[in-house]
């Protein structure tokens, strides 16, 4: 990162330059938006540059960029960034995920970021970017319906919470088989490509998608980004079959070893992502830990513990950990959950059972930190 | 037999505010009183209840959740004595105006005398609050300034953070009580949970150990509290 910050100060225009000439996807939504980059770039093909750390904003980039000539790039944009980013490495193609809240104390509310997206979108120099966009969050729709050219994608999307009421006109919208709708019309677009279970269709190309990243947030990602990918004329059933093989990004899904036993990471930050996690069948059954931390990166406010459907877990045994620990087992313990408090990860012994551990954003850097590969 | 219910929460929810519900019925059943926890949205009537809980909410969502409300039994009720735990847009709502979406105000409920102007920032982080002589910690992230008319009382004095104005933190009526401290505010103090319920039960509650308690002690020394009275 610093080589990044140092690189800003010699020329503001640098990621500019770095970007002209290539081939550029950008990939920006509240969730998922290292594991759909790293998907893309897999379903592309090398030679291609990406900012796989995740740090997504200009100086992420430019320290991306300057690591390679290569003509492919994918880079994952913060969602306050997304804006800039456009203007400053003109992408062909802009992937949109999702929205919901997230770090209200940083990024802001989310309808506030629906809007620059919008008002990106609706400036002409924004017309030549073929946006791919997740039909079913009414929210990402509101951003993406001004763009001159969109390819809308049904993807399964559980979080409803953040667009129960229009962006338009404030009213309530209504969701049922068909989709949503407003009295006002707003309502979702007709979708080129759909994504049901391992069914994958973009225009009139199918394919299976057997993804060895679990859960449908992924299956989601995976089809908005051979969406973006076809639309860069790539053959669909080239991208869909090296996307398959992606088993774990930046340690996402890892299976880890820490003091002897088998941990899986996995990174979750805000109630949709947490909603999405724990409705994942892997659960089921495993030893469960979950780690809360509140630093900066984190949001300091962890009141969206409360949003998050902890009580699929009632009944069940779960660790909690990280500097926010006692705010995450009264959530718990609100929600019929055992929680246990873990002050000290020294009495913690070397156990046969595998462990999932679910950690928020520096939790989760810092449990990939103490674990090995395994 | 405690009847609460959440209004709107899926306009005036966003902090987490579902949680102050979960808190109150989860206290009341540990001591073996009868809940009823209703939550009534955005096609719903206003529901009978004891106690009615407001959360936070964004600008466009707040406007519709006044418009809802006005329309409804919502203000009657309370009239009738019902009572109200309001946090963050949903203490503005209660008040004569509040402004969203730039400068443009707009009329609230008008059951307190409190007007609600855009403030000179955004106001994000801790606030403490002096509640008769115990600490109500928690956390806000809100725009408004709010002025209470003489005759309306603070529900404390702001010791961190800002809240209505820079020195108290919302309001307190017979039957209301209102914060700028957001999200699961009960959740961080059981001890105000238990207060509320203690009203609208109208008896003395055991007093309940547990994680939560725990974790009142700890952020009340995160926040560096001296112990107060």
């Amino acid at each position: 990162m610093a080589g990044g910050r140092v690189g800003l100060v010699v020329d503001r225009n640098l990621l500019n330059h770095l970007a002209a000439g290539r081939d550029v996807i950008v990939v920006s939504g509240t969730n998922g938006k290292t594991t759909t980059t790293a998907l893309i770039a897999a379903g592309w093909g090398p030679p291609v540059v990406t900012n796989a750390t995740g740090a997504n904003m200009v100086a992420g980039l430019v320290a991306a960029l300057v690591t390679s000539a290569a003509n492919r790039v994918v880079l994952e944009s913060d969602e306050a960034w997304l804006p800039e980013v456009v203007a400053r490495v003109r992408p062909r193609s802009v992937v949109l995920l999702n929205l919901s809240r997230d770090q209200l104390d940083r990024v802001g509310e989310v309808r506030q970021v629906a809007d620059r997206w919008r008002r990106l979108f609706e400036d002409a120099t924004a017309r030549d970017v073929v946006v791919v966009a997740n039909a079913n969050d009414p929210l990402v729709v509101y951003a993406a319906e001004v763009a001159a050219q969109v390819r809308w994608c049904d993807v399964p999307t559980v979080w409803r919470a953040d667009a129960a009421s229009c962006p338009k006109c404030t009213r309530p919208i209504t969701y049922d088989a068909a989709g949503w709708h407003c009295e006002c019309g707003f309502s979702r677009p007709t979708a080129l490509t759909t994504s049901l279970g391992e069914h994958l269709r973009v225009y009139d190309v199918e394919a299976d998608l057997v993804l060895a990243v679990p859960g449908a947030f992924n299956a989601a990602n995976a089809a908005l980004g051979v969406t973006a990918l076809a639309a860069l004329g790539v053959s669909v059933s080239d991208a869909v079959t090296s996307m398959n093989e992606v088993a774990e990004v930046a340690g996402r899904f890892a299976r880890r070893r820490w003091r002897g036993r088998a941990v899986r990471l996995v990174l979750a930050k805000n109630p949709a992502g947490f909603a999405a996690i724990l409705a994942m069948g892997e659960l089921d059954g495993a030893e469960l830990w979950i780690a809360i931390n509140d630093l900066v990166a984190d949001g300091r406010d962890p009141s969206w513990l409360y949003d998050a459907p902890f009580e699929i877990l009632a009944g069940r045994e779960v660790a909690c950990l990280g500097t926010r620990r006692l705010d995450l087992a009264t959530r718990l313990d609100y929600a019929g959950v055992n929680a246990t408090v873990l002050d000290d990860l020294a009495g913690v012994g070397a156990a046969t059972a595998p462990v999932w551990l679910i950690a928020n954003y520096t939790a989760f850097s810092e449990w990939l930190a103490w674990s090995t590969p395994w | 037999m405690v009847r609460i219910a959440s209004l709107l929460p899926e306009l005036l929810g966003t902090y987490g505010d579902a949680g102050n519900a979960r808190v109150l019925a989860e206290r009341a059943r540990r001591r073996g009183i009868d809940v009823d926890l209703v939550v009534a949205g955005l096609h719903d009537a206003v529901p009978d209840a004891d106690l009615y809980l407001l959360g936070g909410g964004e600008d466009g969502p707040q406007r519709l959740a006044r418009d809802l409300l006005a329309r409804g039994s919502f203000a009657q009720r309370v009239a009738d004595g019902a009572h109200v735990l309001a946090v963050c847009a949903g203490l503005q709502l209660l008040g004569t105006t509040f402004c969203v979406e730039g400068d443009d105000e707009f009329p609230g409920l008008g059951m307190v005398e409190a007007r609600t102007t855009r403030g000179t920032r955004r106001f994000v982080g801790d606030l403490a609050v002096n509640v008769g002589g115990r600490w109500l910690v928690g956390f806000e992230n809100h725009g408004g300034q709010t002025r209470r008319a003489s005759g309306l009382a603070a529900l404390g004095s702001a010791a961190r953070g800002h809240g209505n104005d820079g020195s108290s933190d919302g309001f307190l009526t017979e039957r209301i009580w209102a914060t700028y401290a957001h999200g699961p505010v009960l959740a961080i103090n059981p001890w105000f949970a238990d207060e509320i319920l203690s009203v609208v039960v109208g008896r003395e509650l055991e007093p309940l150990s547990g994680v939560a308690e725990r974790l009142y002690d700890e952020r009340c020394r995160a926040l560096k509290l001296q112990p107060l009275g």
